[in-house]
C-alpha cells in the first residue's frame, strides 16, 4: 500500500482511515507493506511500514502537516527542504526502487499524492492497481477549479487504475463528474470509526472557561477541522451571528488551523461576534478530545466533504452533530441534523433549536450514539478483501 | 349462530406544521400554511387523500349500503379533517354526509382536535369533545352516543368520565394483557362504571386488513373476502367481531392496486351469505348484547405499536417537553381571549405533531417514518417548538408574562 501518512504522524483523517483499514485487513490474512514518504516510528505491528527514502538521504521528517514541506537530512549532514511536488517525484523514485526488491499481488494507493508512484510500479510489475480516493481536488478546492497539476495526476491515476475505491457516494459522484470515469469502475467503501480505539475522556475538561460559562446557562457549538475553504467555516460564522440574535448565550469553539485562520478571526470580529467565537489553533490529544466533549452541538459545515470523520468522533465524545448535506458521512449516519452548506439561515435555525433545547440535544445524541457503537471497520475490510480477490482471480485466469 | 361484524373506521387529518424557523417566530403566525408543493402542505395532502381514498371508498360504501340493506358501519371524523374537507374538498364532505343520511352509519364522538388533552387538561378535553359534538350535529344531524379517545388511548379514568357524561359505549384496543384469557368478541363493561359498555378491537382480524392485506410475503396473501368471512365464522366464540381501523386503510395505506376495494366490495355479500350473520353499528351491538364481564384498565392502552401505550407520542424527552410546554400555556392563552391564538394553540395539540417526533426507528420505526412529512423526528420537534415560541411571543405582545 502506498500512503502519505499514518498516525501519530498524521495531519487529519487520511492517516487515520489508512491505519484503521489496514489494521482490520491484517486480521483477514492480508499481508500489507505500507510505504510512506518519511521515516518515523509508528509503533505498528500488524503490518510492515517502510520509508521510501531515496539513496543518499539519511532521514526525512515532516515539518508539519501533509501539505507542508519535508526536511531531508542527507548523508553528508546537509539539509534539504522540498515542496510537495519535489517530494512526490522523490517518493515515486524511491518507491520504484523499493518495489523492485519486493514480491506483491496488488498495489493499493491512497489519494493523488501516491498516484505517480503507483503508476510507475504498475508499469514495472504489471500488477493490478487499486486507487483509493479519500478526496478529489474539487473537494479540496471547494469548487471545480482546483490545481490543474493535481487534477492531471488524478485524471491519469484514475484512468489507469484497474479499480477505484471511493469513501462515499458523494466522492463516487465527484470522480464520475470530474474525470468522466464510468460508475461501474468505482466501489464505495465507507470509512468508519472503531469506538474501541477512541482514547477515553478523563473527568476534568481542559476548557475551563467554557465549563464555567455552561454552568451559567451558556451552550457551546464546536467545530474541529482544518480551516480551509473546503470546510465552509465562513458560513458557520455567518450563521453564528444569526444564532446569537435568538440564542445569545451561545459560544462557538473553532479548533484547527489552516490558511483561513486569520481570515476567520477577522470575519468574526467584523460580524461583531468576536467575543463569542473562540479559536484555539491546531490541537492534539486531550485538548482535541475535550473540544468535542465540551460541545452541545458539533457542526460540520463543509462545502464538500468526501467522508468527514469528525461528527462520528464528536458523537463518541458525547456531542450530537449537524452535518452539511454535501458530506459523505451523512450517508452513514441517520440520527443527525442536516443542512445544505449554503443555507446559512437554516443552519442558524437548527443550531438555535439545539441551543434552546437540551431535550433535543440529548435525544439526538443518544440515538446517534446507538448508531455509533455499532460502527466498525469490519464491513469496509470485508468489501476491500472482496475487491482484492476479484482482481487476483482475474489475474490467475 | 348469530354473529355481527362491527366495522368502525377512523377519519383524520392533522394540520401539519410547515418548515417554520426561529426567524419566523414572532413575525409570521402561518405555521400551518405550507407552499402547495411542500411535503407539509395540508391542502395538497388532503386533495391527494380525497382522490385516492375518501371519494373512492365512500363511493364503494354508499353502493354497499344501497345494495345490502343489512350493511352498517360506524365512523369517527375529527374536527380538523372536517374543516379541511369544508375548505378544500366539499364534494368529499358531501360524500360522507350521503353515507350518514342512509341512516345506517353511526358517528362516534371524540376530541375536535384529535388531541391527548385528556391526559393534560380535563377542562380543555371537555371543551374539545363539546366542539366536536356540535360540529357533528351541524354537519351530520347526529349526536354521538359512543366515545373514542384519540389513538384509542383508554383507561379506567376515561371510562368513568364517559359514564358520567352519559355515553352508552366506549372503544379500546383488545390488547391481551388487558383481556387476559378473554376474547375481544363480546360486549364488556368497564370497572367503576354504571351504564357504560366497552367494545374492544379485535386487532388480529383488524390488522389482517389494515396492515397485512397488501403484504405479498404474508402467508395468507392474497386475502379474499371469502377467506376472511370463513375465518370469522370458524371462531366459535363471541357475538361481535370488532373491526376497528383507520379509514385511510382503503386506498391510502393499502393502495387501490392491492385489491383492497374489491375486498371491501365483496365482504358484505360473503359475510351475509350465512344465516345469523349481520353487520351492526357500535350502538346496535351495545343494545343487542349483554356485557359478559368487567374489564379493569388501570394503565393506559392505545392502538399503536407493539407496546400499545403512549410511548409513540410521549416516549422521549422532546415529546414530553413539547406537550408539557404547550399545556402550560393554557390559562394564559384562554385568558388572552384571542380566538385565532386559541385555535392555533389547539391545532398544535393534535397528537400527530408528537408522533412525528418519535425516535423509535428500529422496530416499528418504519410506520412512523411513513406517516411523517418531515425528514427526521428532530425537524418535527424544531418546527413545533418554533411555533410554540411564536405563541409565546404573541402572548408577550398582548402584555401577558410567559
Amino acid at each position: 500500500m502506498l500512503g502519505w501518512e499514518l498516525p501519530p504522524h498524521n495531519s487529519g483523517g487520511l492517516g487515520i482511515a489508512c491505519y484503521q483499514l489496514c489494521k482490520t485487513l491484517s486480521r483477514r490474512d492480508i499481508d500489507i507493506e505500507f510505504i510512506v514518504p518519511y521515516s518515523a516510528d509508528h509503533g505498528i505491528d500488524f503490518m510492515t511500514v517502510s520509508a521510501a527514502t531515496p539513496q543518499g538521504v539519511k532521514s526525512i521528517s515532516q515539518s508539519g502537516f501533509t501539505y507542508d514541506s519535508f526536511k531531508y537530512t542527507l548523508e553528508d549532514g546537509s539539509e534539504l527542504w522540498l515542496s510537495m511536488h519535489d517530494q512526490q517525484a522523490r517518493y515515486e523514485q524511491a518507491v520504484a526502487e523499493l518495489a523492485a526488491t519486493r514480491e506483491f499481488d496488488i498495489i493499493h494507493a491512497h489519494d493523488w499524492l501516491t498516484f505517480r508512484a503507483a503508476l510507475r510500479v504498475k508499469q514495472q510489475k504489471n500488477c493490478p492497481l487499486i486507487a483509493h480516493v479519500h478526496s478529489v481536488e474539487s473537494d479540496r478546492a471547494g469548487s471545480k477549479h482546483g490545481n490543474p497539476l493535481v487534477q492531471e495526476i488524478e485524471a491519469l491515476g484514475l484512468t489507469m487504475a484497474d479499480r477505484i475505491i471511493a469513501v462515499s457516494q458523494h466522492t463516487k459522484r465527484a470522480i464520475m463528474d470530474d474525470y468522466d470515469i464510468p460508475g461501474d469502475k468505482i466501489d464505495v467503501v465507507y470509512n468508519s470509526i472503531d469506538p474501541k480505539d477512541m482514547e477515553p475522556l478523563d473527568s476534568q475538561n481542559v476548557y475551563r472557561y467554557l465549563s464555567l460559562m455552561k454552568s451559567l446557562g451558556y451552550r457551546v457549538v464546536v467545530n474541529v477541522g482544518r480551516l480551509t475553504i473546503q470546510k465552509g467555516l465562513p458560513n458557520l460564522l455567518q450563521a453564528a451571528q444569526l444564532v446569537l440574535q435568538k440564542a445569545p448565550k451561545t459560544l462557538f469553539l473553532i479548533v484547527g488551523s489552516g490558511e483561513q485562520y486569520y481570515e476567520l478571526i477577522r470575519q468574526a470580529a467584523a460580524l461583531g461576534i468576536g467575543e463569542y467565537v473562540l479559536f484555539t489553533d491546531f490541537q492534539r490529544g486531550k485538548n482535541w478530545r475535550d473540544a468535542f466533549a465540551i460541545g452541545d452541538l458539533f457542526v460540520l459545515p463543509s462545502v464538500s466533504e468526501p467522508f468527514g470523520l469528525t461528527p462520528l468522533e464528536a458523537i463518541g465524545y458525547g456531542t450530537p452533530a449537524l452535518i452539511s448535506r454535501q458530506s459523505g458521512v451523512s450517508e452513514v449516519l441517520r440520527n443527525c441534523l442536516r443542512v445544505d452548506f449554503w443555507d446559512v439561515q437554516e443552519m442558524a435555525n437548527q443550531i438555535a433549536s439545539v441551543m434552546q433545547s437540551d431535550e433535543l440535544r440529548d435525544e439526538l445524541w443518544s440515538n446517534a450514539y446507538k448508531e455509533y457503537v455499532q460502527l466498525t471497520w469490519e464491513r469496509a475490510a470485508d468489501k476491500m478483501k472482496t475487491v482484492y480477490e476479484r482482481h487476483l482471480a482475474t489475474e490467475g485466469a | 349462530m348469530n354473529k355481527a361484524i362491527v366495522l368502525y373506521l377512523h377519519v383524520h387529518q392533522p394540520y401539519r406544521i410547515r418548515h417554520y424557523t426561529i426567524f419566523d417566530a414572532g413575525h409570521r403566525h402561518d405555521y400551518f400554511d405550507s407552499a402547495y408543493e411542500d411535503d407539509t402542505s395540508n391542502e395538497r395532502i388532503l386533495r391527494k387523500v380525497v382522490e385516492k381514498c375518501y371519494l373512492p371508498t365512500n363511493q364503494h360504501l354508499l353502493k354497499l349500503l344501497n345494495e345490502n340493506p343489512q350493511f352498517k358501519l360506524s365512523l369517527s371524523i375529527t374536527g380538523t379533517v372536517l374543516e379541511q374537507l369544508e375548505r378544500w374538498a366539499p364534494e368529499a364532505l358531501k360524500s360522507f354526509q350521503d353515507l350518514v343520511s342512509t341512516g345506517r352509519v353511526e358517528i362516534v364522538g371524540e376530541t375536535y382536535h384529535h388531541s391527548l388533552a385528556f391526559f393534560y387538561s380535563r377542562s380543555e378535553f371537555e371543551m374539545q369533545v363539546d366542539m366536536h359534538r356540535r360540529k357533528v350535529e351541524a354537519l351530520f344531524g347526529q349526536t354521538p352516543r359512543v366515545f373514542r379517545n384519540t389513538e384509542l388511548a383508554y383507561n379506567n379514568d376515561l371510562a368513568y368520565w364517559a359514564d358520567q357524561m352519559g355515553y352508552k359505549g366506549i372503544l379500546a384496543e383488545g390488547w391481551d394483557p388487558v383481556l387476559q384469557w378473554r376474547s375481544p368478541n363480546f360486549v364488556y363493561q368497564p370497572t367503576y362504571t354504571e351504564n357504560l359498555r366497552l367494545l374492544m378491537k379485535n386487532y388480529h382480524l383488524s390488522d389482517d386488513i389494515a396492515f397485512r392485506f397488501g403484504d405479498s410475503n404474508w402467508a395468507e396473501y392474497p386475502l379474499t373476502a371469502d377467506k376472511f368471512s370463513h375465518w370469522i365464522s370458524e371462531d366459535p366464540t363471541g357475538t361481535n367481531i370488532n373491526l376497528f381501523m383507520d379509514y385511510e386503510t382503503f386506498g391510502e395505506h393499502q393502495w387501490h392496486e392491492s385489491g383492497i376495494f374489491d375486498f371491501l366490495a365483496h365482504l358484505p355479500k360473503e359475510w351475509l351469505k350465512t344465516e345469523g350473520h349481520s353487520f351492526m353499528t357500535l350502538s346496535e351491538a351495545i343494545d343487542s348484547f349483554e356485557p359478559v364481564g368487567y374489564i379493569d384498565t388501570p394503565q393506559t392502552v392505545t392502538w399503536a405499536d407493539t407496546e400499545r401505550d403512549l410511548s409513540a407520542w410521549l416516549g422521549n424527552p422532546m415529546q414530553s417537553t413539547a406537550i408539557e410546554s404547550l399545556y402550560k400555556l393554557q390559562p394564559k392563552i384562554l385568558e388572552a381571549g384571542d380566538l385565532a391564538l386559541i385555535e392555533d394553540w389547539r391545532r398544535l395539540q393534535t397528537s400527530d405533531h408528537f408522533y412525528y417526533m418519535c425516535t423509535k426507528w428500529f422496530n416499528d420505526g418504519d410506520i412512523h417514518a411513513y406517516f411523517s412529512p418531515y425528514p427526521s423526528p428532530y425537524e418535527g420537534y424544531m418546527n413545533f417548538m418554533n411555533a410554540y415560541r411564536d405563541l409565546q411571543s404573541r402572548l408577550i405582545e398582548k402584555g401577558v408574562t410567559v
